[in-house]
């Protein structure tokens, strides 16, 4: 059957969802955000271990729906190895992915296309959202040479 | 599954006690439109409920035959408009048990109602220091404008908790309500929880501390018979759109002396006696609270909402959503994994049905259930604290209301199990 639902909730979303990457505590957290959509009550925390300028170790969790947890835990596999510059843009391209202004997903991240399905959903944009921009604030925070935990982050004014 | 409520339920299909559920269903027309291509289930009624065809020709039939502005023309078409909006005011009158007609204030819902009140009588009543009694079952709309008003006056907002399944916990509730209470605002009936409150007692309790008493009837009202005098409320909120009516129209009803005492929320044309440059002098009760011209096509309808409902007896309507809510809080239970939120007895409860999945996000067993044409609502319902309270995040809610039956809650059941396998867990 293929209908909307199952665009959706693709099968990559759903073994995103079933067994979501980065569960994970990291060693060492360099960068520490947290997330709340409070109208839809989901809540995340993310936490990043840097070395060198690069993303070394990854950590979500995610108390939320289907769409929240599998963008989590997709954040968690892509940005594994990036470059605080490279996880900046991967992050912008999502945003304008999931909110119809370009469709660029390179080849290599084929998984985080399956997130496309959201957009007829216009009400779960923004739990598509809430793990990446969650992580921008963690990563505008580090590189401002600030500690400790950001401001809740929330991307209910996105959608 | 229990083979005696299968049989029961095909045996009761289409009819509930005196109602003609497979009749009611035929006056609803959206009801017969397909959903995602399924057979449309709408169990969001606490939300708002549908209309019959009758309330929406009485719209159609107002704007073709009868618009005008009311209470100030001479004319024709203005006599018809205003005789046929005071004629509800009347009918809204005798439908909560028979109150002065002057003690029904017609506003855009319960949200207005309630902030009427705060605005009005809170600002002149609540000094540094006073107390206002709510529950944690609140709804926002009865929540905020008393934390609002608290706030600005210096008073404390004070809270009367609940047990664990959901009722109102009134052991302590002398020192809850005391002394230094002014006012207390509860809901007739949860739309969370669906518990109906023994306001009465509250009420009664109140009273002799002095305070007065508001009660959001806003789920109670298209639910059960409501009389005014035996809740012991001094103001009681409710609107038209739960209860087969237009949005944008509510009633406030508030005790005469109480009305007459206080000053008005909004200003501007209707509810003045009297305009100079200097002064001004206030129209009597009710019109000092109607300012501007109201939603008339909607009031008109409204009408024909009440006079649906009584043809049907509230007392039935009761009875139906009793049988109907233990129906579906048994098919419920015997899911694995499924917690329901509040009293299990239907006998305590109205329709509305909160519920969770152990495994299943209340977003994604919506989207599910939409796809299968079943309509509910998930998320916080409006009652943020309470979820906090209970501990959760949001909850899935099933809320019933005249034209469901069991076969409308066995699609929800099966849905339901549908929704796991989807979801592989």
């Amino acid at each position: 059957m293929t209908n909307s639902l199952d665009e959706l909730y693709r099968e990559i979303i759903l073994d995103h969802y079933r067994s979501p990457r980065g569960k994970k505590p990291v060693d060492k957290v360099d960068i520490a955000s947290d997330g709340q959509n409070p109208s839809c009550g989901d809540e995340i925390a993310v936490q990043v271990t840097m070395d060198d300028g690069t993303v070394k170790d990854v950590h979500v969790d995610c108390k939320g729906c289907a769409i929240s947890i599998a963008s989590g835990s997709m954040l968690a596999e892509y940005t594994k190895g990036k470059s605080l510059g490279e996880v900046k843009q991967l992050a912008d391209t999502v945003k304008k992915m999931l909110k119809g202004e370009g469709d660029e997903i390179p080849p290599e991240l084929e998984d985080l296309d399956a997130l496309k399905g959201v957009r007829k959903f216009p009400v779960r944009i923004k739990c598509a959202l809430l793990a990446w921009m969650t992580l921008v604030e963690g990563l505008k925070n580090y590189e401002n040479g600030k500690t400790g935990q950001t401001p809740l982050v929330s991307t209910e004014d996105e959608s | 599954m229990n083979p005696d409520i299968r049989n029961d339920a095909t045996a009761l299909k289409g009819r509930s006690g005196q109602m003609d559920i497979d009749r009611i269903k035929a006056d609803f027309p959206i009801l017969k439109q397909p959903v995602n291509g399924h057979r449309l289930v709408y169990l969001d009624n606490a939300a708002t409920s549908q209309k019959p065809k009758q309330v929406i020709d009485a719209i159609v039939k107002y704007y073709n035959e009868s618009n005008a502005n009311i209470h100030r023309g001479l004319h024709t078409l203005a006599e018809k408009a205003t005789s046929a909006y005071e004629n509800v005011r009347v009918h809204a009158a005798r439908f909560i048990g028979g109150v002065d007609n002057s003690e029904v204030i017609f506003t855009s819902g319960t949200t207005e109602s309630i902030n009427t009140i705060a605005r009005t009588w809170g600002e002149k009543n609540i000094r540094s220091g006073d107390e206002i009694v709510i529950t944690e079952m609140e709804h926002h709309a009865n929540l905020v404008p008393w934390l609002v008003l608290s706030q600005n006056t210096g008073a404390t907002l004070r809270r009367i908790s609940l047990t664990p399944d959901g009722q109102l916990d009134l052991t302590n509730i002398n020192d809850i309500i005391t002394a230094r209470t002014r006012l207390v605002a509860v809901a007739h009936m949860s739309n969370v929880l669906g518990t109906i409150n023994p306001v009465a007692d509250i009420a009664e309790l109140a009273h002799r501390r002095g305070a007065i008493v508001l009660v959001d009837g806003a789920q109670a009202a298209p639910h059960m018979p409501v009389d005014i005098k035996q809740t012991g409320a001094d103001f009681y909120a409710f609107s038209a759109h739960k209860m087969l009516g237009p949005t944008g129209v509510g009633v406030l009803w508030g005790r005469k002396t109480l009305l007459e005492d206080i000053p008005p929320f909004t200003t501007g044309g209707e509810m003045i006696r009297e305009v100079r440059f200097d002064r001004v002098t206030w129209n009597d009760v009710p019109h000092k609270f109607e300012a501007g011209t109201p939603n008339i096509a909607g009031v008109i309808a409204f009408d024909r909402a009440l006079s649906y409902l009584e043809e049907l007896g509230m007392e039935n309507i009761r009875s139906h959503e009793i049988e109907l809510s233990g129906y579906a809080i048994n098919r419920l239970l015997e899911l694995d994994g499924i917690e329901i939120q509040g009293p299990l007895d239907p006998h305590l409860r109205g329709g509305a049905i909160s519920f969770t999945d152990a495994k299943i996000h209340p977003h994604d067993i919506s989207t599910f259930l939409d796809s299968r044409g079943i309509a509910i609502r998930a998320g916080h319902h409006c009652a943020q604290p309470l979820m906090r309270t209970m501990g959760k995040v949001a909850t899935a809610r099933a809320s019933l209301y005249i034209y469901n039956d069991r076969m409308d809650i066995d699609a929800l059941i099966d849905a339901l199990k549908e929704t796991r396998r989807y979801f592989g867990v």
